[in-house]
C-alpha cells in the first residue's frame, strides 16, 4: 500500500525507521509467539534496545537519550507494531514515555542519575501506577495513601493493570497525601521493587497484549524514604494529567502503526485467496471495503501526525491529541472486525496474526483514557466555550 | 590506519522489481533504496578493525547521484567517521568506477581499501579486481574472515568447494563475502552524530579520468515466470517424470 510519505519525516527520521524495522525484523518478530505464549518477553531486550538508543529518544543526551522529537518516537511506535502483537510494543512505551517520563521532567537531579540514567540504558525499567480497583478513568478518586513520618513516606493501598509489573524494577506510584483534597492531594513517589511491604499480588490474564506483563500490586505498611517523592507534594495529579498528552498520541500512533500491518496483511491475503474463480480482490464488494479502510486508516494516521504536530511545538494539545486517540482507536478495531471478516475461517485460526491483532487491539479505546473520557474531554475542553 | 570503504546505492532487495517494458532498463518509481548488502558488510568490518586497534579513521566514498548522499549518511551513523560523493549523472561500466576509485585512492592514500565483492543490482563482481590492477595492489577477493598480523593481513576467502588463506602486505583491496560479519545497526545517537560528518563532494569532471563505458546494457529481461507445479501420485510416477520430462536424472 502507498501513501506519500508525511512531509513532517526527513531523512533522519526515515533512516531512524528503517534501522527500527530492521531490528524489529530480526530481533523481535522471530520470537514474538513464543513471547505471546510466555506471557512475557526477556527483560534483556530492554538492554539491547537500550544499547540503541531507543529507551532514550526524546531525553536530553546528558543523561544518556539522544534529544529527539516527537517524529521519531512515532517512527518507533509504528515500526514496533511491525512485530504484529501490541504487547510487547506497549510495555516498551509504558517504560520510555509514560513513566520513566515523570522522573525526568519532575525529579530531582539524584533521581535522574539514580534512575533515569539507567533506565535510558535499559538497565532499570519503570512502571507507571495510577489505576486502583476503585478508580480508573477517574484518577482524582484513588485511595491508596501516603503518609508522612519524619524522614519518610508510608504507603497503604493497591493498584491494578500496571503494566510492566513483573518487569519493572521502579515503580512511579500515585498516593494521596491529603485524603480530603480530591485531585490536589494526590503526589506521585518512586517505589523500588524490593521495598518491604510492596508486592506483586498478582499478574493478571487477559484477552490480549499477552506478551506483556501486567499485574496487581499491593501496598502495606510500605516505607519510601522522603525524598522519593517526585516533584512537589499536591501536584501528582497535574504531572499524570500533562503525560496524558505524550501518552495518548503514542496510543493512536500504536493503533495506526497496527492497522496499518494487519490491512497489509489483509491485502495480501486477498489478492492470494480465490473463491469463485477469481481473487477474493477481485469481488467489487471486498476491493472496495479494503478502499474504505486504507481511506479511514489513512485519516486516523494524518489526524495523529496533526495532534503530534501540535504537541511538538508545545502548547495545550488534549483536544487534537484526544481527537486523534479516540478516532484511530475506533477506525483501528473497525478495521480488524473487516480484516478479520476477510479472512474467513482462517482470521479466527492462532496461527493467523489478524487474531491476535483483533484480540490485541481491544485495548485501544480503553487504556490510558477510554474512549468516552477522550469524548469528555473534546466536549468540555473543545466544543462548550464562546 | 586509515580505511577506504566503497558504498553503491541499490535498490532494497526486498522489493519487487519490475523491468520497463522496452527492455532499456528497471521502472524506479517506488522503489526504496538501500546500502548494497556487501558494502555494508565492508563498512561493518571497517569499524571492527578500528575498534580493536583503538584509531584509524573510516572514509566512505560513493559515487552516483546526490541522492547517494542517504546511503553515506547511514553508513557515517554506523560510525564512519567521514564520506566522499563522487558526484557523478552518467552511466557508468566497472571499468569506469574503478577509474575514479583508482583518483580516490590517489588522493586519500588509504592503507585498505575495503568493497563489496559485487553490488546486488548489476552482480558484475568486477569492481575491486579492476582497481587492483589499475593501483597494482594486491587482492583478496571474497572474504569470510579478515587478521591483521604484524606487517601483512591475512584473509580466509571462500572458493568453490572450501576456504583459502591468502595473506598480503598493506596497502591493498579486500572484498566481502556474505559470512564475514553481521552488520550492525545505526543507533539513534549515531543517527544524531551523523548530521555533523562530513560529505564532501566532487564533481566528476574535476578527477580528469575517462570514464566513458566500454560496456553498455544492451536489453534486460525479466526472469522467465515460473510454470505452475504437478502434482504426482507416487514416487515411481516422480522418479519417471524425472527421467523423461524435467530430465535432470
Ligand atoms: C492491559 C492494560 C494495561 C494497563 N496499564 C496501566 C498502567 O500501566 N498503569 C495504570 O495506572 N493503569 C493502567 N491501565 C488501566 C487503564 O488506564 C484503565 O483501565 C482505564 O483508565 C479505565 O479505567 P477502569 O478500567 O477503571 O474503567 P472505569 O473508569 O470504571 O470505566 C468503566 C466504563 O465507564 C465509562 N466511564 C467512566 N467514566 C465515565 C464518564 N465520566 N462518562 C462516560 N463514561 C464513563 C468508561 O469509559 C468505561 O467504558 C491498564 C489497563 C489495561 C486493561
Amino acid at each position: 500500500m502507498i501513501t506519500a510519505r508525511s512531509h513532517f519525516f526527513t531523512e533522519e527520521h526515515e533512516m531512524f525507521r528503517a534501522q527500527v524495522r530492521n531490528f524489529v525484523s530480526r530481533e523481535i518478530t522471530p520470537y514474538i509467539d513464543q513471547w505471546e505464549q510466555e506471557g512475557l518477553f526477556p527483560k534483556s531486550l530492554y538492554r539491547r534496545m537500550g544499547e540503541l538508543g531507543f529507551l532514550g529518544i526524546r531525553y536530553p543526551e546528558k543523561y544518556g537519550g539522544s534529544g529527539g522529537d516527537i517524529w521519531m518516537t512515532i517512527a518507533f511506535c509504528e515500526e514496533l507494531c511491525r512485530c504484529r502483537a501490541l504487547g510487547l510494543p506497549m510495555s516498551v512505551l509504558v517504560h520510555t514515555d509514560m513513566s520513566s517520563t515523570h522522573i525526568a521532567r519532575y525529579g530531582t537531579e539524584e533521581q535522574r542519575q539514580q534512575y533515569l540514567v539507567p533506565m535510558i540504558k535499559g538497565e532499570k525499567v519503570c512502571a507507571i501506577a495510577v489505576s486502583e480497583p476503585a478508580a480508573g478513568s477517574d484518577v482524582a478518586g484513588i485511595q491508596t495513601t501516603a503518609v508522612r513520618h519524619g524522614d519518610t513516606y508510608v504507603l497503604n493501598g493497591a493498584k491494578i493493570f500496571i503494566t510492566n509489573s513483573v518487569h519493572a524494577d521502579v515503580f512511579c506510584v500515585a498516593a494521596k497525601t491529603d485524603k480530603d483534597k480530591g485531585h490536589r492531594g494526590i503526589s506521585l513517589f518512586i517505589v523500588e521493587r524490593d521495598t518491604p511491604g510492596f508486592r506483586l499480588a498478582k499478574k493478571l490474564q487477559k484477552l490480549g497484549n499477552h506478551s506483556s506483563d501486567t499485574g496487581e500490586l499491593v501496598f502495606e505498611e510500605v516505607r519510601i524514604p522522603r525524598h522519593n517523592l517526585i516533584g512537589e507534594e499536591g501536584k501528582g495529579f497535574y504531572y499524570i494529567m500533562a503525560n496524558f498528552q505524550d501518552e495518548r498520541l503514542i496510543a493512536a500512533s500504536l493503533a495506526v502503526g497496527a492497522a496499518q500491518q494487519a490491512l497489509e496483511d489483509t491485502l495480501r491475503y486477498t489478492r492470494e485467496r480465490r473463491a469463485f474463480g477469481k481473487r477474493l480482490f477481485d469481488h467489487q464488494t471486498v476491493a472496495h471495503r479494503l478502499a474504505d479502510m486504507a481511506t479511514e486508516l489513512e485519516a486516523a494516521r494524518q489526524l495523529t501526525y496533526y495532534a503530534a504536530d501540535v504537541l511538538q511545538r508545545g502548547g495545550d494539545c488534549s483536544t487534537e491529541v484526544s481527537m486523534a486517540k479516540l478516532f484511530a482507536a475506533e477506525v483501528a478495531n473497525r478495521i480488524a472486525y473487516h480484516c478479520l471478516q476477510l479472512h474467513g475461517g482462517y482470521g479466527y485460526i492462532q496461527e493467523f496474526p489478524i487474531e491476535r491483532f483483533f484480540r490485541d487491539i481491544r485495548l485501544s479505546p480503553i487504556g490510558g483514557g477510554t474512549s468516552e473520557i477522550m469524548r469528555e474531554i473534546i466536549a468540555k475542553r473543545g466544543l462548550d466555550r464562546e | 590506519m586509515k580505511i577506504l570503504v566503497t558504498v553503491k546505492r541499490v535498490p532494497d532487495p526486498e522489493t519487487t522489481i519490475r523491468v520497463k517494458p522496452d527492455g532499456s532498463g528497471i521502472v524506479t518509481d517506488n522503489i526504496k533504496y538501500v546500502i548494497n548488502p556487501f558494502d555494508e558488510i565492508a563498512i561493518e568490518e571497517a569499524l571492527r578493525i578500528k575498534e580493536k586497534q583503538g584509531q584509524g579513521e573510516v572514509v566512505l566514498v560513493s559515487i552516483g547521484a546526490k541522492v547517494a548522499s542517504e546511503q553515506l549518511r547511514t553508513g557515517l551513523a554506523m560510525g564512519a567517521d567521514r564520506a566522499i560523493l563522487v558526484l557523478c549523472d552518467q552511466e557508468l561500466d566497472s571499468l569506469g568506477v574503478a577509474r575514479i576509485l583508482a583518483k580516490i585512492v590517489e588522493k586519500e592514500a588509504p592503507d585498505l581499501v575495503l568493497m563489496g565483492k559485487q553490488a546486488i543490482d548489476d552482480d558484475a563482481n568486477q569492481a575491486g579486481q579492476m582497481l587492483a590492477a589499475l593501483l597494482n595492489w594486491p587482492q583478496a577477493t571474497f572474504a569470510s574472515k579478515v587478521e591483521f598480523m604484524d606487517n601483512y593481513v591475512q584473509v580466509v576467502r571462500e572458493v568453490d568447494g572450501g576456504l583459502e588463506t591468502v595473506r598480503f602486505p598493506l596497502p591493498g583491496i579486500i572484498t566481502t563475502d556474505l559470512r564475514l560479519n553481521e552488520p550492525r545497526y545505526a543507533s539513534l545517537p549515531g543517527i544524531m552524530k551523523a548530521r555533523k560528518k562530513e560529505i564532501r563532494e566532487i564533481a566528476v569532471a574535476e578527477l580528469g579520468i575517462d570514464t566513458t563505458p566500454l560496456l553498455t546494457v544492451h536489453k534486460m529481461d525479466p526472469p522467465a515466470k515460473k510454470a505452475a507445479g504437478k502434482k504426482v501420485e507416487s514416487v515411481q510416477e516422480l522418479v519417471h517424470l524425472l527421467h523423461t520430462e524435467a530430465k535432470v536424472i
